[in-house]
């Protein structure tokens, strides 16, 4: 199956009360898939096409506000036009899942793949102090787990979940394991989980419920603050996620999310075929970042590469987490260009003088 | 007891009273400005609440402006919605519980500036939601700038020469615009100045919400409303200021009144 279309059967399958869009290259398939499955039949999933990217995640925050399970999915300029309503909704502190799957940018940029919104996704992209927690899925069988995974942590920390894919997953068709269909929570089940808090209406045992993000006073606020700082940091206590390849006695270690990871498993073969001990660490969890296992390593090798599709963003907490520790480099293309294996071997070379 | 609530009880006494204070109505003292038409409005929708039973299945959306604190008076379950994102966040919460009653409530520049394009195209699907709109012509929250719906020659603090059409269009009337539209089962312009324009902009509200029963599509109830801190006017010359200035740009009484049949004509036979 195509990642894309993935994300609507994964949406489906896990009990998604709703998703709310609006059409962008290079992930349209999401919601035209999820229309000619019309799961309102069968699950009774909602599915709505807005009229833009702005009114799709203000309808998200409405329906999460009710304690349902809904979602939203767009690529890099409709994720701009959404960062407000994401400000908001972590804020609010409203569980929902949210897929960018990437183009390449500024503006209206490109429609081929990119990974240049990894700033935006991981260091908040709407206004205020906010964290999302943001998956990198790195094959199709990852674009399903993690709307699974999505859900499960949106709601486990009442907090918006990024799904940080690229173009080239969004459109790779991969076979993939399915979970079986789940139901949808029953209004008993809603009242379980998020019965303190969800706009179900109010009964006259409970006082009224206000989803909103707004404070006037100043300690209050500044209390609200820190209770989403504590949020954050339990997150990167408890939830960092990666998958270290061939690091065990490496010289040299990469360090690669997403489409871009994919690259790396290749350059790690031909590098380890030319006699140069490669190894690659692919964040999955890119917020919370794996700064623990990077800094681990730093006083074990002779340099990070950072291999990304952008400018050079995720060195930055690479070089964070290295501290000064050892070299840091990066490579990458843009425009949505995705580099070959030997090019980012090549790179590997140049930067370390092989 | 506070200097205010002292002052008030003053006032309010037994053989003083006309109407009981609505259940729904908690007893914060507002914030608004003395002459402003939110009170009342308030007290009508949770009066309609109160009348028709439905508290329990009601949610309200508030919006940003002088309204953002609507949660704060009526003892409902509420969404606090971004600047414009009213009907959007009424649409996601309807759509996920349909046998709830929701409502948005909103001014002028939040319903007919930033957000009209939510506005349009809530109305255009024919959400079953009710839409209240305070429409006093100017920004109140943000300290009496222009609206959409400011007069022509109106003094606003960014027209401090008065509303220009040159140089800043006209007068919006959405009103008018959302009521050509086949989705607004029920659209109408209220007042609230007098105790007749109290009885019937209630029975307007009711109405609306009675039809968000009937699945038939958008209630979009306006009400001409006065801001006398923004017009600079005191409460009694500010309606008096509406009467003769509002009104005429403005007119009260029913836009559409359709039902069903205006989406029929759209609808896939067979």
């Amino acid at each position: 199956m195509k990642g894309n279309e993935v994300i609507a059967e994964a949406a489906i399958r896990c009990g998604c009360d709703g998703y709310f869009g609006y059409p962008i290259t290079p992930q349209s398939e999401v919601m035209e898939t999820l229309m000619t499955l019309r799961p309102w039949e069968d699950s009774g999933m909602v599915v709505l096409q807005a009229e833009s990217e702005i009114a799709s995640i203000h309808m998200v925050y409405g329906a999460a506000g009710a304690g349902k399970r809904v979602m939203t999915s767009s690529s890099s300029p409709g994720i701009s036009l959404m960062a407000e309503g994401i400000s908001y909704m972590a804020g609010a502190e409203l569980p929902c899942v949210i897929v960018n799957v990437q183009r390449g940018g500024p503006g209206l940029g490109t429609i081929q793949p990119s990974q240049a919104d990894y700033n935006q996704a991981t260091k908040g992209g709407g206004h205020g102090d906010y964290s999302l927690f943001v998956l990198a899925p790195a094959s199709v069988q990852e674009m399903h787990d993690f709307v699974v995974l999505g859900f499960e942590m949106a709601f486990k920390y009442r907090n918006p979940v990024m799904i940080l894919a690229d173009g080239v997953i969004g459109q790779l068709m991969e076979k993939v394991e399915l979970i079986d269909q789940r139901p949808r929570w029953t209004n008993e089940q809603i009242e379980e989980i998020s019965g303190d808090w969800a706009t179900t209406g109010k009964r006259s045992n409970r006082q009224k419920h206000v989803i909103t993000s707004l404070e006037m006073d100043s300690n209050t606020m500044e209390q609200n603050n820190l209770r989403l700082q504590a949020k954050y940091n339990r997150m990167k206590d408890e939830e960092v996620r990666y998958e270290s390849i061939e690091c065990e006695d490496a010289d040299y270690i990469m360090v690669a999310f997403g489409s871009a990871a994919r690259i790396c498993q290749k350059t790690v073969q031909i590098a380890r075929r030319k006699g140069v001990k490669v190894g690659l660490i692919r964040p999955i969890t890119l917020f919370p970042f794996p700064e623990k296992i990077i800094a681990e390593y730093a006083t074990k090798v002779k340099g990070f590469l950072s291999v990304e599709f952008n400018a050079g963003q995720m060195v930055n907490d690479i070089r964070l987490a290295v501290n000064g520790k050892t070299q840091v480099e990066y490579f990458g293309r843009m425009g949505g260009i995705v580099p070959t294996p030997d090019e980012v071997e090549l790179a590997l070379e140049q930067r370390f003088n092989n | 007891m506070s200097v205010l609530t002292e002052r008030i009880n003053e006032i309010i006494k037994p053989e003083n009273l006309v109407y009981a204070k609505s259940p729904l109505l908690n007893d914060d003292a507002m914030h608004y400005c003395p002459g402003c038409s939110h009170g009342v409005v308030h007290r009508l929708i949770a009066e309609v609440i109160e009348e028709m039973g439905i508290q329990e299945q009601t949610i309200g959306v508030s919006p940003v402006g002088c309204a953002v604190f609507a949660y704060n008076y009526i003892d409902i379950d509420w969404a606090e919605a971004a600047h414009g994102r009213a009907p959007a966040v009424a649409t996601g919460i309807k759509r996920v519980m349909p046998e709830k009653y929701v409502f948005s409530y909103q001014g002028d520049g939040d319903l007919a500036a930033i957000g009209t394009a939510e506005t349009l195209h809530a109305i255009n699907r024919g959400e079953n939601i009710v839409m209240i709109f305070i429409n006093n012509a100017i920004y109140g929250m943000t300290g009496g700038q222009m609206a959409p719906t400011t007069l022509i020659g109106q003094i606003t603090a960014t027209t401090p020469n008065g509303r220009n059409a040159d140089l800043n269009g006209y007068p919006l009337k959405i009103t008018e615009l959302i009521a050509q539209l086949p989705g607004a089962a029920y659209v109408t312009r209220q007042s609230v100045q007098t105790p007749a324009a109290v009885r019937k902009a209630k029975k307007a509200i009711r109405k609306a919400f009675e039809i968000q029963a009937k699945k038939i599509g958008t209630s979009f109830v306006e009400v001409v409303s006065t801001c006398s801190s923004g017009w600079k006017l005191t409460p009694v010359a500010s309606n008096k200021w509406m009467e003769e200035n509002m009104f005429p740009q403005y007119p009260l009484g029913d836009l559409k009144d359709s039902g069903r049949a205006d989406a029929d004509l759209y609808r896939i036979k067979g």
